[in-house]
Order: C-alpha cells, then structure tokens, then sequence
C-alpha cells in the first residue's frame, strides 16, 4: 500500500485525524453495503424460519422450510443439476481459457497482434444478454443452420432437437459467455511472468509440457482463482440463461428460487437462497486463498 | 516484448493453439453475425435462414411502434439511461471516495472489502430478493429511485472499489510528496494532484458503472417498481415476439452499447496521453 504512510505534514494542521477522514470517505459505500446486502441478507435469513401461506409470512417459527430442503429429493436434485454445470463449465471455460491466454502470451510474438486478439475476445462482452441468449435460435433451432447442415449431409433425417432449448443448450450459452472472464485473468497473470524466466527455462532443455507445469502453472494461481471466481458464481447465481436457453424446461436452484418468489412462497425461497449462499461463499473464500485480490490489484 | 529470435520454425504447439483460437472466436462470432444478418430479412422471412430477400423492414416495424409485439421500448430506454446515469455518477462519486480512504490503514477496512467481495459474488436474484422483502416489510413501495438505485449499487460499487485499487496502485506518490513539499494543502493535492492524475480511471469507473447498470436485471427486477428497464422488456420480447424484430432490435441495441464503449475508450485514451503529454514536458 502506497500510502500507509500518510502521516499527517508536519507543516500543516489537520483538522480531522486520518482515522476519521478514512472512516468518513469510506462511510457512503459501507452505509450502502450495510443496508443493501447485509440487513437484507439477515432479513433472509430470519424470514426462511418463518410460517407463510399462500399470500403472507406470519411471524411464527416454522422450520418445514429447512426440513423440505433437506429431505426432497426433488430439492437435492436441483442443487445435484446446479453443481453439475458449475463442474463442466469450469472444466471447459478453464481448458479452453488456458490454451488461449497461454497462445496469446507465450505463443502471439506481436504485441499489437496480440492486443487485437484480446479485444476481439473481449468484444463480444458488450452485447446485451438477452440479445446473446436468442441469437442461438438461428443456429441451434429446429430450423437452425447446424439442422440444415446435418440434414443436407443426410446424417439425420429428422431435425435433432435437443441443441436448443435443452441442458447442452444452456451449457453453450455458460461456455460461450464465461471463457472470456477465464482468459482475461489467466492472461493477466500470465503477463506479470518474465520472458527470461521461460527463456531460462527453454535454454537449460525444458520441454514446453514442463514449462507450462512447473513454472506457469505455479505462478498463475492468483489468475486462476480470479477467474474460477468468476465463472462458479455466474453459473451459481443464474437464472436468465438457464431460463431463456432451456425454454423454461431445465430447473436449477435459482429458477426454483425465482419460481417460488413469484409464489410468494418466500420462506422456502429464503431457506434455498441461504443454502445457495452459504455454498457460493464458502467456494469464494476457499479460492481467495489462492489469490491476495487487493494485492493482485495494486501490482 | 523481446523477439529471441523471430525466424525461428514455430513448434506443433502453436498451430494447434492457434487452431482453438480460431474455433473459439468462430463460437464467439457466429450467433452474433446470425442476429445482424437476420435483421435484414425480407418481409416474408422468418427467423431462420435462409434469407427471403433484403430489406429493412423489421426495423421500420421496430420504430413505427405499432404493435407486433414491439412493447414500449421507447419507455423502458429512457428508464434504463435515466437509472443507468444516476447509478454511474454515484458509483463513481462513492468508488473515488473509498478508495481514498483505503490509502491509509483504518479500522474496518477489511469489513467494508469483504462486504464488496460478498456483494460482488452474491447470486444477484438473492440480492434482489433481499432487497425487495426488506421493503416489504417495512411497508415501502420499491421503486428505482430509492430500491432500484440501491439495488444496482450493490453490483456496481464492488467493481468500482475494485478500480480504485487498480488506479492508486499505479499512482506514483511521489507527485503527492512534491505537492506537499511546495506547501499544498489537502484540498489542493487532491484537485490538482491526484484526480487530474487518476482521471482515465475515474471515468473508467463511471462507465463501467453506466454500462453494467445499463445490462442489470437479477438485481433489478424486483426493485424497479412499475415499469421495466431495458433488459427486462427485451427479455420478455423473446418470449412474446417471434419474429425478425427480435433481430432488429438486437443489431440496434449492440451498436448503441458499442458506441457507448468506444466513446469512453476514446475520451480515457485522449485524457490519458494529455496527462502523459503533460508529465513529459
């Protein structure tokens, strides 16, 4: 930190200690988080034990909520098919993350090249959501380009239908949109290794397969963790890709979540969130283990 | 960057990479170009290829407004800019001055970060939900002003936290102790010091604040009180709409937001190399 230091001048009279500036400049975000995230959540939390019909929560303990969430097997299969595709779109956005940011940093010789490719990937991150969830109906359709093509080579005589509006439709759609993330905190971290720590490497007979194992891998922890980051608590948090690339057909935790709000069965809907939360932190806090984020920054 | 040696025979590796390169950006490019193309279909065409003619006709359908499943775009732009400008001023007003504070070591520093971290990473229906049952209980109506504004910070202010790290890190502070060498005071060191420097960055921070305002609907949508935003009513377009128009307002809607970031990449590179012409004389 830059400034830890900033002891007051000893030429000049501070009016306020820097204690309390800190605490009055800092004071707007944390009024913000404290009554937007923290007493909501609490909120939450006291709501899931609560009884409720089918209009309104009553102020009475119920722990039916709690008891369902643990019992269902309908629940637990919902939290079965939410890891799932945390667990594949993690595998691919990794590999296929990896092999990018490592072409573009180690393999890419020409720094503009390089940059144009960067922002060829980054590009697309500027397209409105839902406008990138419809525009796989062209392609993966009944009608869809990918139909045509396998019907014209007479490969199938029927249109396949489970490209859209299926779970490998959804998976598409994570993969498609969560790569990037991936590539750009892998290749960050990638940029911060010298090129004569590989060169090294290279002139004392290191294979590429070492290279990548033994020395990239290694140090770009912070990027990877960065990224996973990003990509678990997407897949974890959504509702409007599953929704929009599923047609409404696969359920995971956040569509039952949203499914139950719109209920108004707000007790199970909190015990659910809780759950969900307490999972989604505890893989956070797990990964920034790898990664010092305020440190990472500041280099 | 050194080049070792640039005639040197590239190994099997590269082409290998440079091929899932070229099939990634395909994935990436391919259902866009489809959007765009398709919002040129004739009149007669459907959603799908191929192609029924070219024409312009579903976007003289989108910007007549009569009915065909158009909604209220007109609306909820204008609800989502409004919103969208408010959210990034103060993200950007509130970002600035917390990142100032964490110049220094205070007590609850860690509490105020690792609230962004947790606010950052909460699924976003959560928050929303969070949000719209404490006004609930509490007898208030949402609505943006007050719900929704809040409800956008919480998604907004992490990153712009964030930002703030990145920029004063890079904040070399030897300018600041020459300021205050030739007496400044601290009003002066931080209006004619220390923001002139991290301009680029603080523009940056309301950008990204007035883009990721503009594309936030878990958070929103329980709190924005009547009438939807941008996203949500393009949402519920694609279930309603099911033809070319969807398109139409896909290509109108992407070359907005591109226009958006390339202003504000322009107007931070202008500023950067002011300051970087500045610091050289």
């Amino acid at each position: 930190m830059p400034a830890a230091q900033s002891a007051a001048p000893p030429h000049q009279r501070q009016v306020l200690s820097p204690k309390v500036a800190s605490w009055l400049q800092v004071a707007p975000m944390a009024v913000i988080f404290t009554l937007m995230v923290l007493i909501p959540l609490a909120i939450i939390f006291v709501v899931s034990f609560l009884d409720y019909d089918f209009a309104q929560v009553f102020p009475e303990l119920y722990l039916g909520s709690w008891v369902d969430l643990f019992t269902s097997q309908l629940t637990l299969n919902l939290y079965a098919l939410t890891f799932k595709f945390v667990a594949i779109v993690w595998v691919v956005t990794f590999v296929l993350g990896f092999c990018i940011a490592y072409f573009l940093s180690f393999h890419v010789r020409s720094g503009a090249l390089r940059l144009l490719l960067m922002a060829a990937i980054a590009i697309p991150f500027w397209t409105s959501g839902p406008i990138r969830m419809v525009s796989w109906v062209p392609l993966l359709g009944r009608e869809g380009l990918i139909n045509q093509a396998l019907m014209g080579l007479h490969l199938t005589s029927e249109p396949v239908t489970w490209l859209m509006y299926s779970e490998f439709a959804v998976l598409v759609a994570y993969i498609n949109l969560l790569t990037m993330p991936m590539v750009a905190a892998m290749a960050n971290s990638m940029a911060k290794i010298p090129h004569s720590v590989i060169q090294a490497a290279k002139d004392a007979g290191a294979s590429e397969g070492q290279i990548i194992r033994d020395i990239i891998f290694p140090l770009i922890k912070p990027g990877i963790a960065i990224g996973s980051i990003f990509v678990v608590t997407a897949v974890m948090g959504d509702v409007f890709i599953v929704k929009q690339m599923s047609g409404s057909q696969v359920n995971t935790v956040g569509m039952s979540i949203v499914t139950e709000l719109n209920a108004f069965m707000y007790p199970p809907a909190a015990a659910k969130s809780i759950v969900l939360l307490v999972i989604v932190l505890s893989i956070v806090g797990l990964l920034l283990r790898f990664a010092d984020i305020r440190k990472e920054l500041q280099k | 960057m050194s080049k070792p040696n640039p005639r040197r025979a590239r190994p099997l590796s590269f082409y290998f990479l440079a091929a899932i390169l070229s099939a990634f950006l395909l994935f990436l490019y391919a259902p866009m170009a489809c959007v765009y193309i398709l919002s040129f279909q004739g009149p007669t065409g459907g959603m799908s290829f191929p192609m029924q003619g070219w024409s312009t006709h579903w976007f003289q359908v989108l910007f007549s407004g009569d009915g065909q499943g158009v909604g209220d775009i007109g609306n909820a732009f204008r609800r989502s800019i409004r919103l969208a400008f408010v959210v990034a001023i103060l993200t950007m007003a509130i970002s600035l001055s917390a990142g100032m504070a964490y110049r220094r070591k205070f007590r609850g520093s860690n509490f105020v970060f690792y609230s962004a971290i947790t606010s950052m990473v909460l699924p976003g229906i959560f928050v929303g939900f969070g949000i719209a049952l404490m006004f609930n209980l509490l007898g208030w109506r949402t609505n943006w002003f007050t719900s929704g504004i809040g409800a956008q910070l919480t998604w907004t202010l992490p990153f712009g936290l964030l930002i703030m790290f990145i920029v004063l890190g890079r904040f070399n502070p030897s300018y600041e102790e020459a300021a205050t060498d030739l007496g400044a005071s601290a009003r002066q060191r931080f209006t004619q010091v220390i923001v002139p420097i991290i301009l680029p960055g603080i523009i940056g921070i309301a950008m990204a604040g007035l883009t990721s305002s503009y594309e936030e609907t878990a958070r929103t949508s329980l709190n924005i009180g009547t009438g939807n935003t941008m996203p949500m009513e393009v949402t519920g377009l694609l279930t309603a709409a099911s033809t070319p128009v969807l398109f139409a307002i896909g290509t109108i809607t992407t070359l907005f937001s591109f226009t958006l970031v390339i202003v504000s990449l322009i107007v931070m590179s202008r500023l950067a190399k002011r300051r970087q012409m500045r610091t050289a004389a």
